[in-house]
């Protein structure tokens, strides 16, 4: 393999966050995908505003691989408090940038790492006077002296300034002084060693560095969301912020200052829950965007909205829990309880994206399907594929309309001798209901989340509470094929089947494809959506042994499939979980496969002497 | 059959404003309240199809099942009808909201979502039946018991009591009154007033328990409310197109005009209050929670507030009825965008 096609570097930018290193992070993430490199960064910041350990994983790969990996090949230590555990995640071989006010790194020398001391406050301190201004320059000198190491070109350098700071004009050229005067101090005090380098690919045309969050916030938009309702909350606040941005754009009347969308900062998600239920039960395609402590406070609401079948849609950007957690730290923690969410018997629709365009396709689906089947549905993405940047296609143009569901109008009553607001007429468990407003006798009737019976009256009849339960179940079964199904690929001949959703597919991806190429072949199916549809089950009956992948500890995805498919069939589910709080990396995945193999009396000798994977353990 | 009902601008009878027969107890202060809702309703010719209830829980909340049938209604979850209300005014801003609650449902569970509900001046009618008391749950205190009201079974309240319509006031509210759910000849014109107002209007309405906290001791009795009932003005509601049809010699009487051009006449008693002086508000109101007196009345209004849908830049025409054309960019607008993140 030539070096150029293999190529797969890992940097890592170790700082104190509030620094402002995001920018330059950025910039250099920005220079590799300038130069048509796919990249995979992810950030791993803390619950802090200023002085707490930040690092930035930035992955250039020329497989194209999305997930991110552990282990450095370059290091930038910006940070003393983490210097020496910082230096200890260098791959042998690898390059070390570091404070030179930080002393020794203490190396082992043999890990054979080429080390350039770089005295970055004092050259900061030297070129720019204003002392805050200088904290966030510093970070750009390390740029300059990144792009010397690994050989950026100029042009690159120059696009991902340009693109950094659009709109912050003023800004760029002591932000391009800064990157000059990490380039020329590299160049007159220290000499490159070793053999690192990015080589320029072309493997980016037509593609885009989107966050998940922004993808909702664009599906939202697209999807005809006109009340927004929501409350701060990491990871989520940056849904709603993406939305106000393009709102602002695309959703108002330039003559008259006029907005087509309500954008409400609530006092709580309990208030933000309530305000996207009065506007899905007064007719607007409304939603929410929070976290899992919002989805706590959510939890009665969402029980109103079931049982009263109210549409509504809740996203929730998924973060360690429970409770406060790690609030800044990614998982995949909430499936059973919003899958259950509120007290007595609740199902909702459960949408699991596994992309950036998923995320944007889903939420639209997400505004469709609660319309349709007239419930709340929620969309799980988590910190990961929400906050970090990924390399995607653009989104694609909504080819359908808008599908509103079964509202009566004053022109459909009219030919009707009642209505009755829960009364299920087709067959499908779900009724027709009038939005307030409707001028017609027959519209009216009272929405409540106490017992009702079909013509939505009152009563805690032992006839009418488990009829509407019933029809509530059916409802959703009903509705499964609505919902996006598995996906799966499966080669032929294959060992063992892998299960995963949402942000665990770039990693797991990136695991069959080293397995691939050790010969050892598997199926994939990623589930996209919950209640589980019928692939599910064939997908189990086609492999005798199946590892479900999970950012969580409890095997929630596996609970739930337990719950509602034959045991022969989840007998022979074995659970892979991940739950320290940083995205799942393909070594996660491959190591947790080659132990549970192991166990079984079957030897992946290959995998463990193969050298590409060990590098990426 | 017998004389003609009188019927109101809309060619409606007050019994096209009735609803569903009460649950409540008998001699219910929410019942007398529900039949003044339904008198100032007709009267202000209210259009039934325009109107959209909303309650949260308890036994207030119930009441907007017994008056306009006709009417979409939403019983939500206790405490949080201001956030359906707020999400309901911002999906279809031409209907009018008339939020009934009471008092554990505002003051207590529901107290975060009425502060902010106030905050943001959403334009709509919230009503207090204020007991005291839980009534569903058998007779505990709520927050708005006065300090040494005695429960039924003898208990005193020893905790401050909270005012809804000071802390309404304090809160920047746009309209505060409060009445008696015994004295029809102030409340209904003072609902009919708070309907025409633009913004939150707060109605906290003396709703006596007659199960619960009626007897000796209480001070949300009947008894206790015709002792200390002290009412701030004599009101005339005038619609505007209605003629005047009283008038005081001058400087005995004050116009607030509302803003659907109608009016409300307030005539001076012996109280020297001006109701658009917040300070003066809430001094009238801490000085009646001294001496016990129940001050009602229009307490504060500011017909000038910008209500919160305007405040958001919301079009005249309800969001819930813009289509694709509206809501979703263009082909060309959306290749812009895509464009611009590159």
């Amino acid at each position: 393999m030539d070096e150029i096609a293999g190529m797969d570097l890992n940097l890592v930018m170790a700082t104190v966050n509030g620094s402002g290193s995001q920018s330059a992070n950025l910039v250099l993430t920005r220079a590799l995908f300038a130069m048509g490199v796919p990249v995979a960064p992810k950030n791993i910041f803390p619950s802090n505003i200023e002085g707490l350990p930040t690092w930035f994983f930035l992955r250039a790969n020329a497989a194209g691989h999305l997930a991110g990996r552990r282990e450095a090949d370059l290091l930038v230590a910006l940070n003393r408090a983490t210097f020496h555990q910082d230096v200890a995640r260098i791959l042998a071989g690898g390059v070390l940038v570091f404070e030179q006010a930080f002393g020794d790194p203490q190396v082992d020398p043999e890990a054979h790492l080429s080390t350039y001391p770089v005295p970055f406050g004092k050259l900061a301190k030297e070129a720019v006077s204003d002392p805050d201004l200088r904290k966030y320059l510093t970070n750009m000198i390390y740029v300059g002296v990144v792009a010397e190491i690994l050989g950026l070109p100029e042009k690159a350098l120059e696009s991902a300034l340009a693109r950094q700071f659009r709109g912050k004009p003023r800004a760029l050229p002591e932000n391009r002084a800064a990157i000059e005067l990490g380039r020329s101090y590299f160049k007159e005090n220290l000499t490159r060693s070793g053999s690192l380098a990015v080589h320029p690919l072309d493997q980016n045309k037509g593609k885009l560095l989107l966050e998940g969050n922004q993808a909702v916030a664009l599906g939202a938009l697209m999807g005809g969301c006109s009340v927004f309702a929501w409350y701060p909350i990491t990871p989520s606040s940056s849904v709603a912020e993406h939305l106000t941005s393009l709102s602002d754009r695309l959703r108002v009347d330039p003559s008259t200052g006029e907005r087509r969308i309500a954008i409400v900062q609530a006092e709580d998600e309990l208030a933000a829950a309530g305000m996207v239920i009065g506007a899905g039960w007064a007719g607007a395609r409304s939603m929410t965007a929070t976290s899992g402590p919002g989805i706590s406070l959510m939890a009665e609401f969402v029980g109103l909205a079931y049982f009263a079948e109210i549409p509504s849609v809740f996203v929730d950007i998924q973060r360690v829990g429970p409770s406060t957690g790690l609030p800044t730290r990614t998982m995949q923690g909430d499936l059973q309880f919003a899958y259950s969410l509120s007290h007595g018997d609740t199902r909702h629709p459960i949408l699991l994206p596994g992309s950036v365009v998923e995320a944007y396709t889903f939420t639209q689906m997400a505004l469709d399907l609660a319309e349709r089947v007239q419930t709340p549905v929620f969309v799980l993405s988590d910190l990961d594929l929400g906050m970090n940047l990924w390399m995607t296609d653009p989104p694609p143009y909504p080819e359908q309309p808008f599908d509103r569901g079964k509202v009566l109008g004053e022109e459909e009553l009219q030919g009707m001798a009642k209505f009755e607001r829960y009364r299920d007429l087709d067959g499908d468990g779900i009724a027709a209901r009038t939005l307030p407003g409707t001028r017609h006798p027959l519209a009216a009737y009272f929405t409540r989340g106490s017992g009702h019976d079909e013509a939505a009256r009152y009563t805690e009849s032992e006839e009418a509470y488990p009829r509407v339960m019933d029809r509530l179940r059916r409802k959703l079964d009903s509705a499964v094929w609505r919902l996006p199904q598995p996906e799966e690929s499966t080669e032929e001949g294959a060992e063992f089947g892998i299960i995963a959703y949402g942000s665990s597919d770039a990693a797991v991806a990136e695991a069959r494809s080293a397995l691939s190429s050790l010969g050892i072949r598997t199926g994939y199916l990623r589930i996209r959506s919950l209640p589980p549809g019928p692939a599910i089950a064939s997908f189990l009956g086609r492999h005798q042994r199946v590892y479900l992948v999970e950012q969580n500890r409890d095997g929630q995805m596996l609970q739930v499939l337990r719950s509602e498919l034959a045991p022969g069939l989840t007998g022979r589910i074995q659970s892979i979980l991940h739950y320290d709080g940083f995205p799942l990396f393909a070594a996660d995945v491959l190591e947790a496969i080659r132990t549970m193999e192991a166990g079984r009396g079957v030897r992946l000798t290959s995998l463990e002497s193969d050298a590409a994977v060990e590098r990426t353990r | 059959m017998g004389v003609a009902a009188k019927v109101n601008p809309l060619g409606l009878t007050r019994d096209d404003y009735k609803g569903l027969a009460t649950t409540l107890c008998a001699g219910c202060g929410h019942n007398s309240i529900t039949n003044h809702l339904v008198k100032a309703l007709f009267e202000s010719g209210v259009d039934p199809y325009r109107m959209a209830k909303m309650s949260g829980i308890g036994c207030s909340s119930k009441a907007t099942a017994y008056f306009m049938e006709r009417s979409h209604a939403f019983n939500a979850v206790h405490g949080r009808m201001p956030a359906v209300t707020t999400g309901a005014a911002l999906a279809n801003r031409q209907l009018l909201y008339l939020g009934i609650s009471g008092d554990g449902d505002t003051a207590s569970i529901g107290l975060g979502q009425f502060c902010h509900l106030v905050r943001r001046n959403l334009d709509c009618t919230y009503v207090i039946e204020d007991n005291g008391v839980y009534g569903l749950t058998k007779g505990q205190f709520s927050a708005t018991a006065d300090i040494g009201s005695v429960q039924k079974r003898g208990a005193v309240n020893e905790l401050e009591t909270i005012d809804i319509a000071a802390l309404a006031v304090q809160l920047g509210a746009s309209f505060v009154a409060r009445g008696f759910s015994g004295d029809g000849g102030q409340l209904v014109p003072l609902l009919r007033a708070a309907m025409a107002h633009r913004g939150t209007a707060i109605l906290d309405v003396i709703s006596p328990c007659v199960t619960f906290n009626d007897h000796a001791g209480s001070t949300k009795s009947y008894a206790y409310l015709k002792e200390h009932d002290l009412i701030l003005q004599e009101l005339d509601f005038v619609a505007h197109r209605d003629e005047v049809v009283v008038s005081y010699p001058e400087g005995e009487s004050v116009d607030v005009a509302l803003h659907d051009g109608s009016v409300l006449r307030l005539r001076k008693l012996g109280q020297q209050h001006d109701p658009l002086d917040r300070l003066a508000a809430l001094t009238v109101l801490d000085r009646g929670r001294q001496s016990g007196e129940v001050v009602t009345g229009l307490i504060y209004v500011n017909p000038e507030a910008v209500d919160f849908c305007s405040r958001e830049h919301l079009p005249a025409a309800p969001l819930r009825d813009m289509k694709e054309a509206e809501l979703r960019p263009d082909r060309q607008r959306f290749a812009e965008l895509i464009a611009s993140w590159s």
